[in-house]
């Protein structure tokens, strides 16, 4: 195992490429890219590397980077593309369609706030789209993690039992630009992990047509299996993360990452990196005497309301921050966390750091103070971090 | 041996044993497309074949799922997408040294308009596809609306006094991208068409065939008089029968009798047009004026 000073963005390169290697003794690997600002520094990477049994097309959109993606999972091959707020945006009826064909393909996205008017830097409004489009979404806290997490997703994403794509992502510069020493796995050992890709339903010769006509029935039986394959996630991915540890001797994190919660009473949850934040606020309220907690939301998709649910099993007060909005509503995060609170809980939102403005211990801290001055729940606050 | 062709519907011992297009397609009677599906099954034989379908009339044809009436493995792709979902399994099949060749077949609608970027970009990288366009010059799927390669003058669903606008030239933009291979097909002339789709099954990196594809439904016409009407538009010159190697030289398949009455005789025949929506003296202007154009091109190379 070697250390080398990656970005994200480089990361995520490098586990797909290993990834993409491990598959040569099956049906190779391959996929369609195309830049978006901030993850160009992926793709670039990517195209830089040479494959036994691969290739990357340099294509001419998002819509169509999916699309290639999709023609090398019927194919057989193992898959990769990465994208980025409006490129995701543009992509979005192909990911659905990649979702709905059980494509196990892996997709890397760096968060960046949706526009016009264009803003290049973090915020989770663009992947939270495709939060209904049957993907397994992942959400990393540092750059290590996203290597990993790109290695297991295609464990996890492959399994005969689960047959659904995952979307890795990671915030935007404070992660896509922020070069960190990460571990790179030798090849032997990915290859140990990463059994080559049997996709059941690949094309053959057979005279089948993939994707014709459903008739209701058929939609309600195919929408099932998929909720089914869904919901068969969390215990395949505990089976991942124990086979990860042994090949490679790190365990990627949880679905639900808590922080100093064994007493707490106040929590605080959030997603991708500003869980950093939140544990350097939460250590500053237990020294001023507060059993404050902090919860990172690693799995978005499927939902792991249980986990929540019984992390949060002793708290009185839940603040959760969101990187986003769902506008008419409030934080995405924030509806869908909450039922997950004890009934006779607060819950409170707290929307901060829309466009990637910077969250500092400060924002959480004041977050912190308005949540244990609250006599009752509000509608979501939306902070200026600025 | 030189097998008989019998206008390209008779059985012979090279057509598959499983038809491409099998019994019990929901296709409508007279539907030009599958006159190319059967055509194309006689260019197919034992060659082992991928078709990507996007959403337009022919991934209706199969019927329910999980049924299929197509003959060999299908998989439909979103409207814009067949030539990009297309490039997949076609790198994969040459990674993994197989002999399959991959096929798109998709209407104007998911060629001249919604998937325009996506053929370009997949001719532009050569990928080994051939692309098939069933050109039957409306959204016959949605029930009939104008697309751009919707002809002058024609009523549509979205056009109810007609097209003011000509049909985009699909082959000359095709062309441009200097492939191996781009040709229109007409439906009445098998014996060109035929030699065609093998030319194009058996060439390498990017190819395209346009074929021009009666559609009684939409073009108000008698469903058993399709080839007679294709006939009509190559004998009017309206329809060129030609082929362009490598984006250079142009081969013309067939010579057109640049006939006025057989011009007539198509918008006649076809309830599309109405009597005013067609200015048939100007109109054979510019068919004369392309065809002066086609045999410059076929004399002396690209402009």
């Amino acid at each position: 195992m070697t250390t080398e000073l990656l970005s994200a963005n480089h990361a995520a390169a490098m586990a797909a490429t290993l990834a993409g290697r491990a598959n040569r003794r099956a049906r190779g690997f391959g996929g369609g890219v195309y830049p978006i600002t901030p993850q160009s520094e992926c793709i670039e990477l990517l195209c830089r590397q040479d494959f036994e049994k691969g290739e990357i097309v340099r294509v001419e959109s998002e819509h169509s980077a999916m699309a290639v993606c999709m023609g090398f999972a019927f194919g057989g091959a193992r898959s990769f593309t990465a994208s980025s707020s409006n490129g995701l945006a543009y992509m979005t009826e192909n990911v659905y369609a990649a979702a709905f064909y059980r494509l196990p393909i892996v997709m890397m996205a760096v968060n960046r706030t949706l526009g016009p008017p264009w803003n290049i830097w973090v915020d989770h409004g663009d992947t939270l789209l495709l939060r209904d489009a049957g993907w397994i979404q992942l959400y990393c806290e540092d750059n290590q993690e996203v290597m990993d997490t790109i290695l297991l997703s295609y464990r996890l994403a492959e399994d005969a039992r689960v047959l659904l794509p995952a979307l890795v992502c990671q915030d935007a510069f404070v992660l896509s630009h922020t070069m960190v020493q990460t571990e790179v796995p030798e090849q032997e050992l990915v290859d140990r992990f990463l059994p080559p890709l049997d996709l059941p339903h690949r094309l053959t010769d057979r005279a089948v047509t993939v994707g014709g006509l459903d008739f209701p029935h058929e939609t309600e039986v195919h929408r099932k299996q998929h909720e089914e394959a869904m919901r068969r996630v969390p215990a395949v991915y505990a089976e991942c993360q124990r086979a990860f540890e042994q090949v490679f001797g790190r365990r990627p994190p949880d679905p639900v990452v808590p922080y100093r919660m064994d007493d707490a009473e106040v929590a605080l949850i959030s997603m991708g990196t500003t869980a950093s934040t939140v544990r350097r606020a939460v250590d500053r309220a237990r020294d001023q005497g507060l059993r404050a907690g902090g919860l990172r939301v690693q799995m978005f998709r499927p939902f792991p309301e249980r986990e929540l649910r019984r992390n949060l099993a002793g708290c009185v007060r839940v603040g959760v921050i969101d990187r986003d909005i769902s506008l008419g509503m409030g934080g995405v995060l924030w509806s869908e966390a909450r039922s997950s609170a004890p009934r006779d809980a607060l819950v409170q939102n707290y929307v901060v750091g829309l466009g990637g403005g910077d969250i500092r211990p400060e924002h959480v801290g004041a977050i912190l103070s308005d949540l244990c001055e609250r006599d009752e729940a509000g509608a979501p606050e939306i902070m200026e971090a600025e | 041996m030189r097998e008989p062709l019998l206008a390209g519907t008779a059985r012979s011992e090279r057509r598959r044993t499983d038809p491409l297009l099998r019994p019990g397609s929901t296709n409508c009677g007279g539907c030009g497309m599958s006159i190319a599906f059967n055509l194309f099954d006689r260019a197919v034989g034992d060659r082992t074949i991928q078709i990507v379908i996007p959403a337009c009339c022919a991934i209706v044809t199969p019927g329910q799922y999980p049924r299929s009436a197509y003959g060999v493995p299908v998989v439909a792709s979103t409207f814009a997408s067949s030539a990009a979902v297309a490039t997949g399994l076609a790198q994969v099949a040459r990674l993994n040294g197989e002999a399959t060749r991959v096929v798109c077949w998709a209407g104007d609608g998911g060629t001249y308009d919604i998937g325009l970027a996506t053929l370009s970009a997949a001719a532009e990288r050569d990928e080994d596809v051939l692309y098939v366009c069933y050109d039957n010059e409306i959204y016959g799927n949605t029930g009939g609306q104008r697309s751009s390669a919707t002809p002058l003058g024609a009523v549509t669903t979205t056009t109810p006094r007609g097209k003011t606008v000509r049909k985009k030239d699909i082959v000359a933009i095709v062309a441009a991208h200097r492939v191996p291979y781009a040709a229109t097909i007409s439906l009445a002339h098998p014996e060109d068409a035929l030699r065609k789709m093998t030319h194009a099954l058996d060439a390498r990196g990017f190819r395209f065939l346009h074929v021009l594809s009666p559609c009684p439904t939409g073009w108000k016409s008698e469903p058993a008089e399709g080839i007679e009407l294709i006939r009509l538009a190559v004998r009017s010159g309206l329809f060129p029968v030609y082929e362009v190697f490598d984006g250079e030289r142009t081969v013309i398949g067939v010579e057109p009798e640049l006939s006025r009455a057989a011009l007539e005789r198509y918008f006649e025949l076809q309830n599309r047009f109405r009597e005013d929506s067609v200015d048939v003296a100007r109109l054979s202007e510019l068919i004369g004026a392309d065809w002066a154009r086609l045999r410059r091109q076929a004399r002396e190379g690209p402009s």
